[in-house]
């Protein structure tokens, strides 16, 4: 419990270094673009470091961090959340008819709008009652949503740089390691359980 | 009628200082916070840059309030030295802009390569105070220091047959280390249909501010044209030749779906992917609309009658 409670306090980093910029003068001419920039790019690492514990589980055989997940992907939902509401109050300022046009119109939005949606459905469901209530099975089959929300998360970071893709590249290539080693581990188990039927 | 700018730089700090607190208390009031202030002072790089001798052009100049110099001169596009809006101011340092010639050369009966000294004395410095609008959604205000372009094309005499104006900015990798990436095809190109370029709007910039051009902002010769979105209005200029078909811009060729030749700021032709409707005014919070031709519509709409603006956007 300790160490979860160091990583809920080292989780939180991210937004008081930015805090710390704004307030020293440490922003550019355009801080909201900044602060925009800042919070869906610490949304999409805590994303990916949610989908690290897996690997890192099996790969080195460490079990215990496995109670560190639902702390990173909620904060991967905190920073998601923190980008759209800047979004919604600094950068639109409430202009309620620009923010549906770009809803609609502009797919770069539409698909981080989507994601948001589907990352709050996982972030209310993560509440231990709800979980328990839901049952197992039900509860994974939807947060297996979380690599549809990563895929939705890449496009929107793609289709929104004007030319210069290679910090998109990069992590799409973190992604592809990441959702490789599940497609991975899948076909294995599909592979042993054939096995084992025909052994049978 | 020539005077000395009386601004000093001195003035221009607490102005950004000033600018700055507003803007953080614009934001705190937004949101309902009260943030504390930033009582850091801004450093003064302006200082460095030599002085330019101008008078001011009134009839072309907005009376709006300038964009902290600090804020003009840290947050540009200028690829060849990478692609984020920071990498200019850091890594334009090194650029050696003595000597510099421009190559005025094409369609035209007297070509002729024109050294820095010979380009601010084809006529006087003028100050004209421009919106500037980038395509990305943001805008400032520049007090640039320059000539019209018409005034240097006139002494190289253009043929019939010059019917645009193609600006080539330096390719020198090794002090542009955005040119070792091929993010963009270099050298930058850029052009101007002839009318457009003789425009009495369109300058070639030699300083803004009242000094020279700081390197991150396209020194020491640049074109600038208001009504267009920002890129067209191209950098570090080494070639300007006139053609008799239309040059193949950069940015166009890179993306010819979101960037066409005229790129005339347009609130009513929207960027595929976003819309160009509003755009944040540097140092403000609240968004403003657009304004067709960036506000020049008076001077320059003329040029277009008839020119569906959507299919030559």
């Amino acid at each position: 419990m300790k160490h979860n409670i160091l990583l809920f306090w080292g989780c939180f980093l991210p937004l008081i270094y930015l805090i710390g910029r704004l307030i020293f003068d440490g922003l550019s001419a355009n801080p909201i673009e900044d602060i925009t920039h800042a919070t869906g790019w610490w949304a999409l690492v805590f994303l990916l470091l949610t989908l690290s514990v897996t690997p890192i589980r099996v790969l080195f055989g460490k079990n215990s961090v496995l109670r560190y997940r639902r702390t990173l992907g909620l904060f991967s939902f905190f920073y998601a959340s923190l980008h759209f509401l800047t979004w919604l109050v600094l950068d639109q300022f409430f202009d309620w008819k620009a923010m549906l046009e770009d809803v609609i119109e502009r797919p770069y939005i539409t698909v981080g709008f989507v994601a948001l949606v589907l990352m709050s459905l996982l972030a209310i469901t993560s509440i231990y009652r709800l979980r328990r209530y839901m049952g197992n099975a039900v509860w994974l089959k939807l947060h297996r949503l979380v690599y549809l929300i990563l895929i939705l998360v890449l496009l929107h970071f793609f289709w929104l740089v004007k030319k210069d893709v290679t910090e998109p590249l990069l992590f799409i290539l973190i992604s592809g390691i990441l959702l490789g080693y599940r497609v991975d581990r899948w076909v294995r188990t599909q592979l042993t359980r054939t096995q084992s039927f025909s052994e049978k | 009628m020539m005077r000395i700018n009386q601004i000093l730089p001195s003035e221009i700090t607490p102005q950004y200082t000033w600018g700055r607190r507003k803007f953080i208390l614009q934001m705190s009031v937004g949101l309902g916070l009260a943030l504390p202030n930033s009582a850091r002072s801004a450093g003064d790089n302006k200082t460095s840059l030599e002085k330019l001798e101008f008078i001011k052009n009134k009839a072309y100049s907005t009376t709006e309030s300038t964009t902290e110099f600090k804020s003009a001169t840290s947050y540009n596009n200028f690829y060849e030295f990478g692609t984020d809006k920071s990498d200019p101011i850091k890594y334009s340092r090194n650029l050696v802009t003595k000597p510099w010639s421009v190559n005025v050369h094409g369609e035209v009966l007297a070509p002729k390569r024109f050294d820095l000294d010979e380009l601010t004395r084809i006529a006087p410095i003028e100050e004209r105070i421009y919106r500037l609008r980038c395509v990305e959604g943001w805008s400032m205000v520049i007090p640039w220091m320059g000539f019209p372009l018409s005034k240097l094309l006139k002494l190289v005499k253009p043929t019939a047959n010059a019917k645009y104006v193609e600006f080539t900015t330096l390719y020198r990798p090794s002090q542009m280390r955005g040119q070792k990436t091929s993010v963009l095809d270099w050298p930058y190109i850029e052009g101007l249909r002839i009318d457009e370029a003789v425009h009495p709007l369109t300058i070639l910039g030699l300083g803004m501010y009242g000094s020279v051009l700081p390197n991150q902002n396209g020194a020491p010769i640049r074109v600038i044209v208001p009504w267009k979105y920002g890129f067209k209005s191209a950098k570090s200029i080494v070639s300007i030749k006139l053609t008799e078909t239309q040059p193949q811009t950069t940015w166009m060729v890179a993306s010819p779906k979101e960037y066409g030749f005229y790129s005339n700021v347009n609130p009513g032709v929207r960027h595929p992917r976003w819309s160009q409707a509003k755009e944040r005014r540097i140092g403000e919070f609240r968004k403003r609309d657009t304004l067709i031709f960036n506000g020049y519509g008076e001077y320059v709409a003329d040029l277009y009658s008839g020119l569906d603006l959507k299919k030559y956007f």
